[in-house]
């Protein structure tokens, strides 16, 4: 990888000017593709539930506002939002294996994943061993990866890099890669728990990765940046990066997402400012 | 719920997704039905009565009428500015010669946005590059010799640096504005004066740089703006008057100019096309280099005297590279360069478009 080249690319798709309905479909298609998430040790069944009440109706007074593509929590949330979630078609996302460190040992990051399915969960974000995969011990990340993919059963695998903590584009690639040949349905970036999380270049980054391996064997690999994209702004920049790098079979909650809780806020007063002309207090929208 | 259910069951269908235009607003540039020279610091209708149109390229619509300057014309000009490298330009301390470069490089940045449009209009360049790339290096050119102005004598110790003269200057169509910073800011940051010819398809940003001039109160003669074609640039070439000629462009005229120039007291810089080979080898990361490969025959339609318009490619990646650049070149925007979305804008001129199609 070419730091200054990849970084220069992804300002200058930072630049693309989106405007009126081009704006309004991106911003529709970003909710669709959100994972909206908390993950905090503060987190109850209470908050839970508002949570899922704001995954499928968004905006209460606005019911052409899609849902949200899923909710993303630890286990011990899954099985309310489950309840919460039957028949809406909001899905119910886990973190497992020892999220956000990674630092167990791998039979109780499988156990954990397969307590999450248990549960209920529809899709596990796991996090790889970032210990091993700085002291070069892939093979460890990689079994870990297919043991995990295999406690998945038919969930879903997103597999987070933590990019923040991996150091360079090259290693960004190079784990990307890992966790692709590993069984990977999505690849992320980050867990939010680490500065920086995603930032435009590694996503580009890890979608000039699954471009090649599209190229290659035909495998659809989807791609999840999370952490810091609070704006509506953001939001629009990566869907522009996803559009010129992957094309618009890309453009779908099936093959990319935003993990991001407080950026369906902005989202939302951005719609309704698009719609009406005029922008909303923040008072106006739910906070949780 | 019935609502949601409904929305569930739809499989998700990839968005087909369109860029509205995103147009710049051109009414910021007020363009006058037609412009004369710049000649002693004031406007000046040209002896030659001759005028000739310039033409917005992306639609072909006339923008406004210029005059072309003929062989008095340039004589006046070239008078001109030795009367005011010897009224006082020349002797006028080095710092004070700063103050005014300093005073052009800030307006050239407030007024960014007007030449930006007015760069993309007249030259068709898009407007992401003309805000982006030549508005910041032109006010940044200005800054950087006005710097230079009162360090000359460190640069050259134990010799004392002194201004040459008047300074003809010849500029291409690829960068107007660019090109006149490029040339104007050290000749005038050095003690001389200037009589500059703009390229005959894209004079409205120097039309606008001699208004520029005016508003930074410049001495009248210091900076002169000639307009015209390549009769006008012969009559500046032939000029006895002149002690330096700085002219960048075609080879070919290059060489005329060469001849031309050949056993009179006068300096010469040619600055003339080259074009650059790109050279990948296959440890080269692939994505970022067909980046560098894009940008260097793409960046203003391929109009740069040193533009990659060669591809050396070992074997063993060949076509691996050739699929990347394919798929991302299939991606570059080409419209309207007024368009903050568009990557390749128009061929500079009619003129060009024929030569190179």
């Amino acid at each position: 990888m070419d730091a200054v080249a990849l970084e220069e690319r992804a300002a200058t798709l930072a630049k693309r000017s989106i405007k009126r309905e081009s704006k309004l479909q991106a911003l529709d298609l970003a909710i669709r593709m959100m994972d909206l998430t908390t993950l905090e040790g503060q987190d109850t069944p209470g908050k839970v539930a508002a949570l899922c009440a704001k995954a499928m109706r968004p905006d209460p007074v606005d019911s052409t506002v899609p849902a949200v593509a899923a909710v993303c929590l630890y286990p011990n949330l899954v099985e309310g939002a489950k309840e919460r979630l039957a028949g809406s078609g909001v899905k119910v996302a886990s973190v497992a294996t020892a999220f956000p460190s990674g630092q167990l040992p791998t039979k109780l990051k499988v156990a954990e994943t397969r307590a999450a399915v248990e549960l209920g969960a529809d899709e596990v974000d796991m996090v790889i061993d970032r210990g091993a995969f700085h002291s070069g011990r892939y093979s460890k990340v990689y079994d870990e990866i297919v043991q995990v993919k295999e406690a998945c059963g038919d969930a879903h695998l997103k597999v987070i890099l933590e990019t923040g903590e991996l150091g360079t584009y090259d290693n960004v690639r190079r784990a990307s890669l890992l966790a692709i040949a590993a069984g990977a349905d999505f690849i992320k970036t980050s867990t939010g728990k680490i500065n920086p999380a995603a930032t435009l270049p590694v996503t580009l980054c890890m979608m000039e990765v699954v471009r090649d391996v599209y190229h290659e064997t035909g495998r659809k690999v989807g791609i999840k940046p999370a952490g810091g994209i609070r704006a509506s702004k953001q939001a629009v920049q990566y869907l522009v990066t996803l559009y010129e790098t992957l094309g618009s079979e890309w453009m779908t909650p099936d093959l990319f997402r935003f993990g991001a809780s407080s950026l369906l806020n902005d989202v939302l007063m951005q719609i309704r400012k698009e719609k009406t002309g005029r922008y909303q207090s923040g008072d106006y929208f739910t906070i949780d | 719920m019935a609502q949601l259910e409904k929305r569930a069951s739809s499989a998700p269908a990839p968005l087909e997704w369109e860029y509205a235009p995103a147009p710049e607003a051109r009414d910021i540039v007020e363009i006058r039905e037609r412009y004369g020279l710049f000649v002693g610091g004031e406007e000046m209708e040209p002896r030659s009565s001759e005028w000739f149109e310039s033409i917005s390229p992306s639609t072909e619509e006339s923008l406004f009428e210029v005059a072309l300057a003929g062989a008095e014309d340039v004589d006046l000009a070239v008078s001109s500015a030795r009367g005011a490298f010897e009224d006082g330009w020349a002797k006028l301390a080095p710092s004070e010669r700063a103050k005014y470069l300093f005073r052009i490089a800030r307006i050239i940045q407030e007024r960014s946005r007007e030449l930006a449009v007015a760069e993309s209009l007249d030259g068709g360049k898009p407007i992401r590059e003309s805000r982006d790339v030549d508005l910041p290096l032109a006010a940044a050119h200005f800054f950087y010799y006005a710097g230079w102005a009162d360090k000359l004598e460190y640069a050259y110790p134990n010799r004392t640096p002194r201004p040459l003269g008047v300074a003809a200057q010849i500029i291409p169509w690829n960068f107007p504005l660019l090109m006149l910073s490029w040339k104007i800011a050290p000749a005038l940051a050095c003690g001389n004066t200037v009589v500059l010819k703009p390229a005959e398809t894209t004079p409205l940003t120097a039309l606008i740089f001699a208004d520029i001039c005016r508003q930074a109160e410049l001495p009248p003669g210091v900076v002169n703006i000639v307009t015209g074609d390549g009769t006008t640039g012969g009559h500046l070439v032939r000029h006895d008057g002149i002690d330096k000629l700085a002219f960048t462009g075609s080879t070919e005229v290059g060489k005329l100019i060469m001849r031309e120039l050949a056993g009179r007291d006068v300096r010469l810089t040619l600055e003339l096309g080259g074009k650059a080979a790109n050279i990948v080898f296959d440890d080269a990361a692939l994505d970022q280099a067909v980046e560098g490969i894009v940008n260097g025959i793409y960046f203003n339609q391929g109009h740069v005297c040193c533009a990659g318009s060669r591809l050396l490619v070992q074997e063993s990646i060949c076509e691996p590279l050739l699929e990347k650049l394919k798929r991302r070149m299939s991606t570059l925007r080409v419209g309207d360069p007024l368009d903050k979305n568009t990557d390749v804008g128009a061929i500079n001129s009619k003129a060009q478009l024929d030569r190179i199609t």
